[in-house]
């Protein structure tokens, strides 16, 4: 199974710091919706897949961490062809297109831990009201970590189930899919608390 | 119910002491009155499932406090100073799957040197070294998910060893594993410098150990040398 995270690699973008990348891709988005050019939205979409090509991931890797945006973006065009013309739907497709290179770019080349102490310092300000920054850090790694194991533990439930005969059902599966998942995080907890971690 | 003489083997290690250590989860006791001093550098302890083994490595960790008596590591009580403790006692758990925290290689072990505060110059070194005491060095940035069982075994002692422990517990280490990535795993630990404390099933990994302790119904039922020890558990299995 392939998730679409942290590539590791050695291109420009790999190099850049997390906050220069996450600044970047900010100021960036912003722009996309307030810039009135149609012209500068549809050419920003060759570009933003030039930055993704350039994280010199395997272009069938790359291809393959598009399929689930490409039905996102389907959806919107669909939605636009609806409820309003042909070139409102091309207009928003570029733009969300755009967004999502640019942030798959960031994703692909920036590691959980960086993004994790990113998050920590910018939640630092926070802290006088309560806000624990480390832990919101930790929570982000974990629940990226958690993706993979969740997605096995599923395909081992379906497997059991179908070996018993029984045919797919939602709750037959999601039950003792959240059973374990509490286990495996129950028993993580301990593992974070072994190895010395303090919040 | 047997106890073996304890004849000690090999150089003498950091000591562990439990004094008349008792604990029960929701008044199921899991551990009656345990009394052992352990200062051995290989450690193995079986029993049956549900016998309270996982429950007495636990201890050592400061992972279970124990509900009556007291468990001492080197002189520092668990319940006292259990800070302290993790400093002392790295712990690897049997589903590395279950252990590592972060989704990179090199970042879960750098978590555990964060969180001892060790210098950001100092972590990718610390982190080349231990990965490189068992030829992992290539799956350095590699994601955890996509790692044999073997490796994730190997990555989550990595982890526990670039912290620079006194003591390592393993707790079924070599459960999940096929017999090469056993095979693997139990060099592993028998290349370890360190004192360690496996808890397991698989016999043939603490045959040469130093003193074998059997826990049975939260008791030591049988406390000495591997070849005393496991002939009587063997039996008691059957």
């Amino acid at each position: 199974m392939t998730i679409g995270l942290y590539h590791p690699g050695r291109s420009p973008l790999h190099r850049a710091s997390a906050g220069a990348k996450v600044a970047g891709l900010l100021v960036l988005s912003l722009a996309l919706f307030l810039v009135p050019s149609e012209i500068v939205v549809f050419a920003s979409v060759p570009l933003a897949f030039a930055v993704y090509l350039s994280t010199g991931v395997p272009f069938r890797s790359l291809l393959a961490q598009l399929r689930g945006p490409a039905i996102l973006l389907g959806i919107i065009f669909a939605f636009h062809l609806v409820f309003g013309t042909v070139a409102e739907g091309l207009l928003a497709v570029a733009r969300f297109a755009t967004l999502i290179l640019l942030a798959s770019a960031v994703t692909l080349t920036t590691p959980v831990s960086a993004m994790a102490e990113l998050v920590e310092w910018g939640l630092g300000p926070l802290r006088p009201l309560g806000v624990n920054p480390a832990k919101v850090g930790l929570a982000i790694a974990l629940s990226i970590r958690f993706v993979p194991l969740i997605a096995e533990e599923f395909r081992l439930i379906r497997e059991a189930q179908a070996a018993r005969g029984l045919a797919a059902n939602p709750l037959a599966l999601i039950v003792p899919l959240v059973i374990r998942t509490l286990k495996s995080a129950d028993e993580l907890a301990d593992a974070i608390e072994a190895r010395g971690y303090e919040s | 119910m047997r106890h073996c003489t304890i004849r000690k083997r090999g150089r003498e290690t950091r000591m562990i002491v439990l004094e008349a250590v008792s604990h029960d989860f929701d008044g199921r006791p899991v551990l009656d009155g345990i009394d052992c001093a352990l200062a051995e550098r290989r450690i193995g302890i079986v029993g049956a499932n549900g016998s309270g083994k996982s429950t007495f490595a636990r201890l050592l960790n400061g992972l279970v406090l124990p509900k009556a008596g007291r468990v001492l590591i080197d002189g520092v009580d668990t319940r006292k100073d259990v800070k302290a403790i993790r400093r002392k006692v790295g712990f690897v758990f049997q589903n590395p799957d279950h252990q590592i925290v972060m989704p990179i290689v090199a970042e879960d072990l750098a978590f555990g040197l964060k969180a001892r505060k060790v210098p950001k110059g100092e972590i990718d070194a610390r982190i080349d070294a231990a990965l490189s005491r068992y030829q992992l060095g290539h799956l350095r940035e590699r994601p955890v998910h996509l790692l044999s069982g073997g490796e994730k075994q190997l990555v989550a002692m990595s982890a526990v060893l670039v912290t620079e422990p006194e003591l390592v517990v393993f707790d079924e280490p070599t459960t999940l594993l096929d017999l090469r990535n056993r095979n693997r795993v139990a060099d592993a630990i028998d290349a370890l410098p360190h004192p360690v404390l496996v808890v397991s099933h698989d016999l043939e990994l603490i045959a040469g150990f130093d003193r074998v302790l059997m826990i049975e119904d939260g008791r030591i039922a049988a406390d000495g040398l591997p070849g005393e020890v496991l002939p009587f558990y063997r039996e008691r299995m059957r």
